[in-house]
């Protein structure tokens, strides 16, 4: 490819977007995708609003309720961790906000997910792709299976830029490098060429970060960031989105089964189970004393050097199949508190104080323990 | 072949990035591809191999100045071996065997590749859609596919030429292609539909990459290996077809001459004492399906980064 072609390329494209893409500090607005701009973004808006939103699988065994009526808010700057066992709906939730859900089998059948005071779910599909990255990304939790193994990460971060804003690829490049140099890759002019099996496990959840934060997103979602990752590197990570946020005041949402990770970084909690919000509080009262029996016990199943040689509490059982979901509670088969009520009585979200809430009839009770 | 090309390398493995050529490193698959070919002897010798067996195809004249019919034939001088003049022997009908694995290259190595390609494309576009987008597409062309397979092939040639009346080098590449494209479809469609469940595909998605993106830059390339391997084998099974389809009297008639119609003539004769009949035209074919089969496998290897 010689020079002259891509100064034309370039050009070309430069005219297409009606935006100036060269200068490297014009990354942060300026360079912004045209088509991004007609859809009516009100910046004044709350950044993202989850309402009532509703996912369910239809499969051969019947309607799997994944998601059923989630509602939860992200500001600027602030970080929601989002808690949970596995198979609760804490990245069906994911999807369904980056609108990466497979259909079928799973479908999104009610609720909304306002972007900015525009609800995502009416978007027609092309328009929401170009959101993707570029207003809403996501990290996934296995950084190695999450790049593409044959092409270098220099050319798959570039790539981004290609798409979505008409780079050159030497612009493009300098873009890619400067952004490993963001996420703390040593050497990452050298590195820019290599592939992402040549990178240790940190290191390419480093790349990952880079990729998601490319196209200058307003929400970050990370799903299990850290989960792949040995202890110290997890704290690397985790230090880094943290700083990362700070920097760019963006919403996070950090989805996790870990509450030692959520402890750290998070303002707000949601604690899922099967497909709903059970408790939705801020950081540090949730830890002090949970308001609903699921997160008590999620708590008490933490490993602690204190209580060493005593046997671990676990949460008995398993979570309820979502095709048949148990009348009532849906934690009551594993509840220490159920009760007649529970099996009959669906509790609603209960106001404990005004700040947080707790879907559980007896969380008087459970918050007196 | 891997161990060559590891010792060339260096070791690279172990996370530490091969300094030495960052420089040179354009990050494009296709022209980290090349330079990895350029340094592959392998590649480097089996594609001299494939010049060779292309240039017989088509510049015969370069290499005997006997014309298409096979020069000049002396009855008297039939199934004679090797010597000064012929050093191929000669043919049943008293002609030089020399000519006839030179002049004989064209159709065969015409019917192949562009059997071959044709194949590959044909069947590697129907297993991506029906891989990709999945639902009553997918039903839809693997059903169809499922009809082609179910053929059987010397039945089905047989057929299809029957109907079709003439039988030259195209009417022949068409029934091959016909009846080989549906294995390379569910090969790619297996492939696809494994690739397409895997987290980069899920992460491109997540970053915006539309549909086509998604397709040729994480779907294609990691996918695609299976299908070269089986196109590499391919190519020289279609030479051999041809030369089935010659033997059953309905592939490429005489005065054609190919290399399959000569491995059909020699077949006889060659138990009976005159061997050169089968073993200079059955050479000439296991050396150019090894040169293909080498350079499809040195291909594959230079298309997987993880290789290196």
């Amino acid at each position: 490819m010689s020079t002259t072609d891509e100064s034309h390329r370039h050009a070309t494209a430069t005219a297409a977007t009606g935006v100036d893409t060269v200068s490297l500090d014009g990354r942060r607005g300026t360079a912004r995708d045209a088509a991004l701009d007609s859809i009516g973004f009100d910046p004044t808006a709350p950044l993202l609003q989850v309402d009532d939103l509703q996912v369910e699988f239809r499969t051969r065994d019947g309607v799997a309720k994944a998601i059923n009526g989630v509602s939860f808010s992200v500001d600027e700057g602030e970080t929601l961790g989002i808690l949970g066992e596995s198979g609760c709906g804490k990245s069906v939730t994911a999807q369904a906000i980056m609108g990466i859900l497979d259909t079928p089998p799973a479908y999104v059948t009610g609720g909304r997910v306002v972007l900015r005071g525009v609800d995502l779910l009416t978007l027609p599909e092309e328009t929401r792709r170009r959101v993707r990255a570029s207003k809403v990304a996501m990290i996934f939790q296995d950084a190695l299976s999450s790049l593409n193994p044959v092409f270098t990460v220099g050319y798959q971060l570039g790539e981004l830029f290609r798409q979505h804003r008409g780079y050159s690829k030497q612009d493009a490049k300098k873009e890619a490098v400067g952004l490993l140099e963001l996420v703390g890759i040593p050497a990452a002019a050298d590195r820019v060429d290599d592939y992402p099996h040549q990178f240790s496990g940190g290191m390419r959840q480093r790349v990952m970060i880079a990729m998601s934060l490319a196209l200058d997103p307003d929400v970050l979602i990370a799903d299990e960031p850290t989960t792949a990752l040995d202890v110290t590197v997890q704290a690397q990570i985790m230090k880094l989105l943290a700083d990362l946020q700070a920097e760019r005041n963006m919403g996070l949402i950090l989805i996790t089964h870990d509450m030692g990770v959520v402890a750290d970084v998070a303002d707000k909690i949601c604690v899922m189970y099967a497909g709903r919000i059970v408790e939705r509080a801020d950081v540090h009262s949730t830890y002090k004393s949970p308001a609903h029996p699921y997160t008590q016990a999620l708590l008490r199943s933490i490993p602690r050097v204190d209580l060493k040689g005593q046997e671990l509490d676990s949460i008995e059982g398993l979570p309820p199949n979502l095709t048949q979901l148990p009348g009532g509670c849906s934690f009551h088969p594993r509840c220490t508190y159920a009760r007649d009520r529970c099996r009959e009585d669906e509790p609603p979200l209960y106001d404990v104080d005004g700040e947080r809430q707790s879907a559980c009839h007896f969380y008087a009770e459970v918050l007196g323990q | 072949m891997s161990d060559a090309l590891s010792t060339e390398l260096g070791p690279t493995g172990g996370g530490g990035p091969p300094r030495g050529d960052a420089k040179e490193r354009s990050g494009s698959l296709w022209a980290d591809a090349r330079r990895e070919l350029s340094r592959n002897p392998v590649f480097i010798i089996s594609s001299l191999l494939v010049l060779v067996v292309t240039s017989w195809a088509v510049f015969p004249f370069l290499w005997t100045d006997a014309g298409s019919d096979g020069g000049r034939c002396v009855l008297l001088n039939n199934n004679a071996g090797p010597s000064s003049e012929h050093i191929f022997g000669t043919t049943t009908q008293g002609c030089d065997m020399y000519a006839h694995v030179i002049n004989g290259a064209r159709p065969s190595i015409i019917i192949a590749v562009v059997v071959t390609l044709v194949t590959t494309v044909i069947g590697a576009t129907v297993g991506i859609v029906a891989g990709f987008y999945g639902g009553w597409l997918d039903t839809t062309l693997s059903r169809i596919t499922d009809i082609f397979l179910g053929l059987p092939f010397i039945l089905g040639a047989l057929v299809f030429l029957a109907l079709l009346g003439s039988q030259n080098i195209w009417t022949v590449s068409i029934v091959l292609i016909a009846l080989s494209w549906p294995p390379i479809t569910r090969i790619m469609r297996g492939s696809v539909i494994q690739v397409k469940a895997l987290d980069y595909v899920e992460a491109a998605r997540a970053l915006g990459a539309s549909n086509l993106s998604v397709i040729f830059r994480h779907i294609l390339p990691n996918s695609i290996a299976p299908v070269i391997v089986l196109a590499t084998l391919y190519l020289g099974g279609f030479v051999s077809a041809e030369a089935t389809l010659t033997f059953l009297g309905v592939g490429l008639q005489i005065p054609e001459i190919s290399w399959g119609i000569t491995i059909a003539q020699g077949q006889d004769l060659a138990v009976a004492g005159y061997p050169h009949l089968l073993i200079f035209p059955c050479a000439a074919l296991i050396l150019t399906v090894l040169a293909f089969i080498l350079m499809g496998d040195a291909l594959r290897d230079a298309l997987d980064p993880r290789g290196r």
